[in-house]
């Protein structure tokens, strides 16, 4: 632990969908905001700073959108953060909000990340010719479909082992009222017969494009003992970056992935992941990220990571439950996705999780990434207050 | 009660000059002449093609310019069978990873001349151009590349490309 | 709280820039910063970038960016879609948790590829003000009516202002505009947004900046006089121009109260784009412009390279506090349409 004690004091998130038409982007993220203020059992006087992320502005067409959702998110006349660091942006907004209790800034920090992608077109967005860029785009699984093809090459994992990440996540969705995609009929036929969109990538092995909201309330050690309900303690957090287009840079298993995750260990304590980790909601937009980020993360040795989907070792009965919620393969709105991780981690410490919990979850992680895998936010929270 | 407004329609028009900077502008005005050049760092000497604004790995402006060849080696690819608004092509289409002899970076380009069945790593390929008067200040020079009458290069040669 | 002090500062003159990419510019300007302290990026606790995707025209513009620090092996980084000056801010929390040591904080930003006043009109609620377009020039001229009309201000007090900027950036090597302009031949241009006349307005710049920070014992070894950040806020007022008193700026005045501006400071670095919103922010900030000099470097009406302007006043006021030619200084920083959102800051030498 660096600085003083922090703790998830509450949550909220929309119920995701594809477009959310009954509401603004201010309607979007109150009702996020108001949920963990809810859950918290706090108002809006109790707040001391908000801190705002989100993923590309150009996905809802309005250019530093938190200007005008200052008003929704009561943040006039106290102090409005906004992070955007790609992908992972949800993730280390949330990061950004500790910091601000662990640097002893503030007692209680409101912490939003949202996608309205409705709004706008986020294809559009992403696929904006520059003249001189690479001609050859193919949208995010053009991009990172070659990087599986390296991964499914390097360990030799069956073709398959997208597909049972998909179910096995799909089938967790079923469990989560707030997850987009709610597939009752979804078989592992259904997924292995979907079209190849970017082979070796599946339509059902893609993640869905979302309007949604996630909120946190994170407080101070003080703010926690006033708390009725169960908190999360913030045991570590880190954030690490690389360059997109380095010369020789492991797209595979990320340098900086690698390198967050043991710090992250290192601050809450950890030194064997597998076995005092309880369970993981990580960032998988595409299935096979799933085993590639169990290797990254030190789940799994390297080359392994398959053999875990494989057996069963990540499903919610498993031996290290990945992404009960769903996952980002059920719900996605991309600024939001990071601190959707971050979130489920935090409820299922708090026992909060409902349907999808993990029993006695102690020690959750929570992980995000963006870019072209260089960008990682993750955070480990513990029911139990660090004592590193 | 009248119906709710649930969407309105506000199209945005704007319009940029982009500064492509003088490194891509060096490699711009290579291929414009039909020459694939690349830029080495002096730090790690690694050779990027094309190279951008500076090596990413050591933060350090790019030094001498390097020729590249225009035979390479398919790292990693994708078969795509989804259009973009940006470039229409009959599907499926395969998008390769190439490693292009020179260079230590690879470039993503289209793959022809292949059924998207037979495509493997570790193929060599060969680029090529558009017509010689249709060539600008662009990467898109390259159409396209085809598999050539090589042996498939050693996956360890280009594994850590992946 | 920690003691935390800026210990080095570069910038790239603020100019339009045609040649260099956002990486081209920052590359030299970040050696710039590192040299005299004998460090490497590598060296840095943590880093931070401030600037926006829409100014650039493409998504991730920062992504590539990051290019120019090398952050290779990893580092830990991160981003705010804010001027530099917010980077900043979160370079200081950041040093508060007490593991690390050190920041680089950096900013970029070209104006001169879009129409910066027109994309700037996509801040707006996009529901109902933003669909009607009013640029950023035109909504300060509304600002500055305002101000005009409330008896607080006369079209001569603009006048002042812009003549001392255009004085004061003489000195300024990495200025845009300067010049030994006096009010009244000010007053003989055309109005250009009435009440504003073009030199009213800040010129199109395209620049780059680039702070390290560090924090106690860390900061004494790597210089002989660090400009501490004795203290530093941010708050936020509504946005719609129509339900505030566009004539005030209340959140300059608290976050002014929470970063405790001490009465007369040597110096003033206030991030004002138009002249009009100088006056109001030194009524904001109780300056009195007889005991304080206002904008020694020009100020944003010299050089306003957009999400850079903001992190620049810092550096300004670190060079005279650094060079000893000032004990103190206030330095803001502002955000969103008239003078939405501020930054306040003080910084005092250790001599």
């Amino acid at each position: 632990m660096s600085g003083k004690l922090a703790a998830v004091l509450g949550t909220g998130q929309t119920k995701h969908v594809s477009a959310r038409k009954d509401v603004s982007i201010a309607g979007l993220v109150r009702e996020a905001a108001d949920r963990a203020l809810a859950d918290a059992q706090l108002e809006w006087k109790d707040i001391d700073a908000v801190v705002v992320g989100k993923a590309p502005d150009m996905f809802e067409g309005v250019m530093m959108p938190e200007l005008y959702l200052a008003e929704a998110l009561g943040a006039l006349g106290k102090p409005m953060f906004r992070v955007h660091t790609a992908g992972s942006v949800g993730g280390s907004t949330a990061v950004v909000a500790s910091h601000l209790v662990q640097g002893g800034i503030h007692e209680r920090v409101l912490t939003v990340a949202f996608e309205k992608q409705s709004e706008s077109n986020a294809m559009w967005a992403l696929s904006i010719r520059i003249p001189f860029s690479q001609p050859l785009v193919a949208g995010a699984g053009g991009y990172f479909a070659p990087i599986v093809r390296g991964y499914i090459r390097k360990s030799g994992a069956p073709l398959d082992t997208g597909y049972k990440v998909v179910l096995k996540d799909r089938l967790n969705a079923l469990k989560n009222p707030f997850a987009h995609v709610h597939d009752h009929e979804i078989t592992y036929e259904k997924i292995a017969e979907s079209p190849l969109l970017w082979d070796p990538i599946r339509y059902a092995e893609t993640c869905p494009s979302s309007d949604g909201a996630a909120a946190m309330v994170i407080g101070s050690e003080a703010a926690a003992a006033k708390q009725d309900r169960p908190v999360a303690w913030i045991h570590g957090t880190s954030v690490k970056s690389e360059p997109t287009m380095g010369a020789g840079r492991d797209r595979v298993n990320p340098h900086a992935g690698r390198m967050c995750a043991q710090e992250v260990y290192k601050e809450a304590g950890i030194t064997d992941p597998f076995r005092q980790i309880d369970c993981a909601e990580i960032y998988v937009p595409f299935s096979w990220f799933e085993p590639m980020w169990m290797e990254n993360l030190g789940f799994a040795e390297e080359g392994t990571g398959w053999k875990m989907v494989q057996d069963g070792t990540t499903s919610l009965t498993g031996e290290m439950p990945i992404n009960m919620s769903g996952g980002v393969l059920s719900t996605n709105p991309i600024g939001a996705s990071g601190m959707i991780r971050f979130l489920e981690a935090a409820n299922q410490v708090r026992g909060m999780a409902g349907e999808h919990q993990v029993p006695d979850a102690k020690v959750a992680m929570g992980h995000a990434y963006g870019g072209g895998s260089q960008f990682f936010a993750m955070w480990v929270v513990g029911s139990e207050k660090p004592t590193s | 009660m009248s119906e709710p407004v649930t969407g309105i329609t506000t199209p945005i028009r704007m319009e940029y000059r982009y500064t492509p900077g003088r490194t891509t502008s060096d490699f711009l005005k290579a291929m414009k002449g039909g020459r694939m050049e690349g830029r080495r760092c002096p730090s790690c000497r690694k050779v990027y093609f094309p190279a951008r604004g500076g090596c990413s790995m050591c933060g350090r402006e790019f030094a001498e310019t390097v020729p590249i060849k225009e035979t390479g080696t398919l790292a990693t690819f994708a078969v795509v069978n989804v259009n973009f608004a940006n470039r229409v092509i009959d599907l499926p289409y395969v998008t390769a990873e190439v490693v292009f002899d020179g260079a230590d970076t690879t470039t993503m380009v289209l793959l022809r001349g292949v059924s998207p069945e037979e495509v493997r790593m570790g193929m060599r390929v060969k680029a090529h151009w558009i017509p010689k008067e249709e060539w600008d200040y662009s990467l898109a020079n390259i159409d396209y590349v085809e598999p050539i009458d090589e042996p498939d290069a050693e996956y360890d040669s280009y594994k850590d490309l992946v | 709280m920690r003691d935390v002090a800026i210990v080095s500062f570069a910038q790239h003159s603020q100019r339009r820039e045609d040649t260099r990419n956002e990486v081209e510019m920052l590359i030299p300007v970040i050696r710039e910063a590192l040299e005299p302290i004998g460090l490497t990026s590598q060296d840095m606790g943590f880093t931070v970038s401030g600037s926006t995707d829409y100014l650039a025209g493409q998504a991730f513009a920062f992504v590539q960016a990051l290019d120019a620090v090398g952050p290779w092996p990893p580092i830990s980084e991160s981003h705010v879609e804010m001027d530099g000056a917010f980077a900043l801010y979160e370079a200081w929390v950041r040093l508060q948790s007490g593991d690390i040591d050190t920041a680089l904080v950096y900013s970029f930003g070209k104006s001169s590829p879009g129409d910066v006043a027109r994309v700037l009109a996509l801040q707006l609620e996009p529901y109902l003000l933003g669909p009607l377009w009013p640029d950023a020039v035109s909504l300060a001229a509304l600002q500055a009516r305002a101000l005009l009309d409330s008896g607080k201000a006369t079209e001569k007090d603009l006048a002042r202002v812009v003549s001392r900027s255009r004085k004061n950036a003489q000195a300024n090597p990495y200025a845009q505009l300067k010049g030994d302009i006096d009010e009244a031949a000010l007053l003989d241009e055309p109005l250009y947004a009435d009440p504003l006349r073009k030199h009213d307005v800040p010129p199109v710049s395209d620049g780059a900046a680039v702070l390290i920070l560090a924090a106690g014992d860390r900061a004494r070894e790597l210089s002989s006089n660090p400009v501490w950040i004795r203290g530093i806020d941010h708050r936020i007022d509504i946005q719609s121009p129509g339900s505030r008193d566009l004539t005030v700026s209340p959140s300059t005045t608290l976050a002014a109260k929470k970063a405790g501006v001490p009465k007369d400071p040597d110096i003033a670095e206030l991030h004002a784009p138009f002249s009009s919103q100088e006056l109001i922010l030194i009524e904001a900030l109780g300056l009195d412009e007889t005991r304080t000099s206002i904008n020694p470097s020009g100020g944003a009406l010299a050089a306003n390279a957009v999400m850079v302007a903001g992190l620049q006043r810092f550096g300004e006021a670190f060079n005279r506090i650094n060079k000893g030619d000032a004990r103190n200084a206030v330095v803001h920083a502002t955000s969103g349409p008239c003078l939405q959102q501020n930054l306040v800051a003080v910084l005092e030498g250790s001599n």
